[in-house]
């Protein structure tokens, strides 16, 4: 069980990190995914690999399993899931609003001359 | 048991939570629930800094479970000053966002008050995994923030910034479950305790756990290599969130003087200083690097972007050294360096909405009005970052240099930190002449009206102008009341030092203030 986990562990890094370094966003948000998956499962293996044992206190219990490793990874899947919604959306929204998937700052390679930086930059020009 | 620990991060939480459930459309009254709690929150943390002011830290327990086993919150006088920082600054902030700025979006000032909340608890926490959830906290709201106002660049470089963030969060798990597995704890205190009996065995590993945890502190804190998000991230927001996140970095720059100077401090056995071969080479090339940034760049918002990356290397110099001098001219750098950073992004914003087309980019553009106090407000901002007498980047720069005497890499360090205070100065100078003194003829622009004739100061104009003279009078208070400061901060970091204070307010609090009565 342990190569399973470790392996499984290290070959999610490994995914996560290749498609992290892609260049648009659907990939980027899927490597991030693959490293929560990643650290979850990881942080479970660090309260050490345990099976059939119950993690709190009972008078049946010969061992128990570590809890707090539990409620770390309980904690870690809440933030990791509402902050890849919000990479979700956000990515749409630019994708929505610059009609480019790119992760690069530099749309079309014009020089900052060019770029009129934000709406609120746009409303503050003389028409 | 002290309970007025807790409310720095109870007090933005219920804010927020009011300001987002009772109070969605009500601009007017967002504004004055706003800014009234953000004046709470300076009274409370004035009050706290008082209550630390006598040396003893003090542990909060939440839910009153015993110090190993439940979460801690600690004050001491470290934490008291850095609460008073941030809820000074987001005063401000809060205050400047009001001139308008909060109209552009929708939220701003919950978000401002959660990003207090979160920010609050990182320097309060006394737990490793507590201090995870405070920096997700922080940067989720600095995500809203980030984006306030909208517009596809912002968006862009928002998709950055929160990425970059997530991939850190993760580093951050990894990390805290490798220290989890080898010692079997995450409060501070009880680490401060364990890490040095940990067997040879599993030094290695604990040893990585820490590098992760200082790859995640180090990318808050921007430093080289892993500054690159900061300069796109904070010149695509809005200036007031660019301001508040000027506590972010510190955040990162406080999160290392807490872990390795408690944890994997100078009693950590084998693993002592185990991240200072680090951080002075990698604080002085991010100085280098901020400090060509600055020369290099092409418009005001970038400049002040890279002179925070500089910033933030000449405070981690200080950091790096992890002692008493090191620590004492940190700690003055921090305070001086938040306010003045904070103070230059709202003045851009005020310059470039003055300019017309020319925005902030430096070029030639016609005259702006009030230039003379623009101008002048721009002179003292430079001064005070650049580290010229008399404001006070000068004594915090002085604080550095005096504490770096005794290392082994003083002449680099004093000869980068003074070529880069050279090259700042050249590049802020640069910018000051082209945006104040080379001015074009007023152009009429393809409506008519010619763009230069701005109104006067209103009301509306006055508060912003206010501000950053309040944030540049924060400065100059500092330098004036420089002795008492510095003796504050030193008693700070004599207090840092002593970490078996720290360690016995966490784990065996004294009978009559803590477990007895409750």
């Amino acid at each position: 069980m342990e190569l399973l986990v470790a392996s499984a562990t290290g070959v999610m890094t490994a995914v996560g990190i290749y498609l992290l370094l892609r260049a648009r966003t659907f990939p980027v948000i899927l490597g991030l995914t693959f490293l929560t998956y990643a650290v979850n499962l990881f942080l479970f293996a660090m309260g050490r690999l345990t099976i059939n044992q119950p993690p709190v206190i009972s008078a049946l219990a010969s061992a128990y399993t570590d809890p707090l490793p539990q409620a770390l990874v309980l904690t870690a899947i809440v933030i990791s899931f509402g902050m890849t919604a919000l990479i979700v959306v956000l990515a749409l929204r630019g994708f929505l609003e610059s009609g480019s998937d790119e992760v690069d700052l530099a749309v079309s390679g014009e020089g900052d001359a060019a770029r009129v930086r934000t709406d609120e930059d746009k409303a503050r020009l003389p028409s | 048991m002290n309970n007025w620990i807790v409310l720095p991060t109870v007090l933005p939480a219920m804010t927020a939570a009011l300001l987002i459930l009772a109070l969605p459309h009500h601009l007017k009254h967002q504004r004055v629930v706003s800014v009234a709690s953000t004046i709470l929150a300076l009274a409370l943390a004035i009050g706290l800094l008082v209550l630390a002011g006598d040396g003893t830290p003090r542990a909060y327990f939440l839910g009153n479970w015993p110090a190993p086993f439940g979460i801690v919150l600690v004050l001491d006088r470290l934490s008291a000053i850095m609460l008073l920082l941030s809820a000074a600054l987001a005063l401000m902030v809060a205050v400047y966002a009001c001139a308008g700025w909060d109209k552009r979006g929708r939220h701003f000032h919950a978000l401002l008050q959660f990003q207090l909340l979160g920010v609050n608890g990182a320097f309060l926490t006394g737990d490793l995994f507590n201090l995870f959830v405070f920096f997700e906290v922080m940067l989720i709201a600095s995500y809203g923030l980030m984006l306030h106002g909208g517009g596809a660049p912002r968006l862009k470089a928002g998709f950055h910034y929160v990425a970059i963030n997530l991939i850190a969060s993760t580093l951050f798990l990894f990390g805290v479950g490798l220290i989890y597995a080898i010692t079997g704890t995450l409060n501070m205190a009880d680490l401060a305790g364990k890490v040095a009996a940990v067997s040879a065995d599993d030094q290695a590993l604990l040893k990585t756990g820490a590098m992760l945890l200082f790859a995640v502190f180090a990318t808050k804190a921007a430093l080289v290599p892993l500054h690159w998000w900061l300069p796109s991230a904070y010149a695509a927001t809005s200036a007031p969130a660019a301001a508040m996140f000027m506590i972010m970095t510190k955040v990162g720059a406080y999160a290392i003087i807490r872990v390795y100077g408690l944890i994997f401090g100078a009693d950590a056995g084998p693993l002592a200083a185990m991240v200072a071969p680090i951080v002075i080479p990698a604080a002085i090339v991010t100085l280098i690097v901020g400090a060509i940034g600055v020369l290099a760049s092409r418009n005001l918002r970038d400049l002040v972007c890279f002179s925070v990356v500089a910033s933030m290397g000449n405070l981690l110099i200080a950091v790096g050294l992890f002692d008493g001098p090191g620590t004492t001219a940190a700690l003055s750098y921090l305070v001086h360096s938040t306010l003045t950073g904070a103070a230059l992004f709202l003045l851009v914003d005020v310059i470039s909405q003055r300019r017309g087309q020319q925005l902030d980019r430096l070029e030639p553009a016609p005259a702006i009005a009030n230039e003379t106090l623009l101008g002048a407000m721009f002179f003292l901002g430079a001064i005070a970052m650049v580290g010229m007498p008399p404001l006070s980047g000068f004594i915090g720069k002085l604080l550095i240099l005096d504490a770096t005497r005794q290392a082994p890499q003083a002449p680099l360090i004093w000869a980068v930190m003074l070529g880069a205070s050279l090259l700042m100065m050249i590049g802020y100078a640069r910018a000051g002449s082209m945006i104040f003194w080379n001015n074009s003829e007023p152009v009429p622009s393809a409506g008519g009206a010619a763009v230069a004739k701005a109104p006067g100061l209103t009301g509306i104009t006055l508060v912003p102008l206010v501000v950053i003279a309040l944030l540049l009078a924060a400065t100059a208070a500092l330098s004036l009341g420089a002795g008492p400061f510095t003796r504050a901060f030193a008693a700070t970091s004599d207090q840092l030092l002593d970490k078996a204070g720290y360690v016995r307010a966490v784990l065996s609090p004294a009978a009559g203030a803590g477990t007895g009565g409750n």
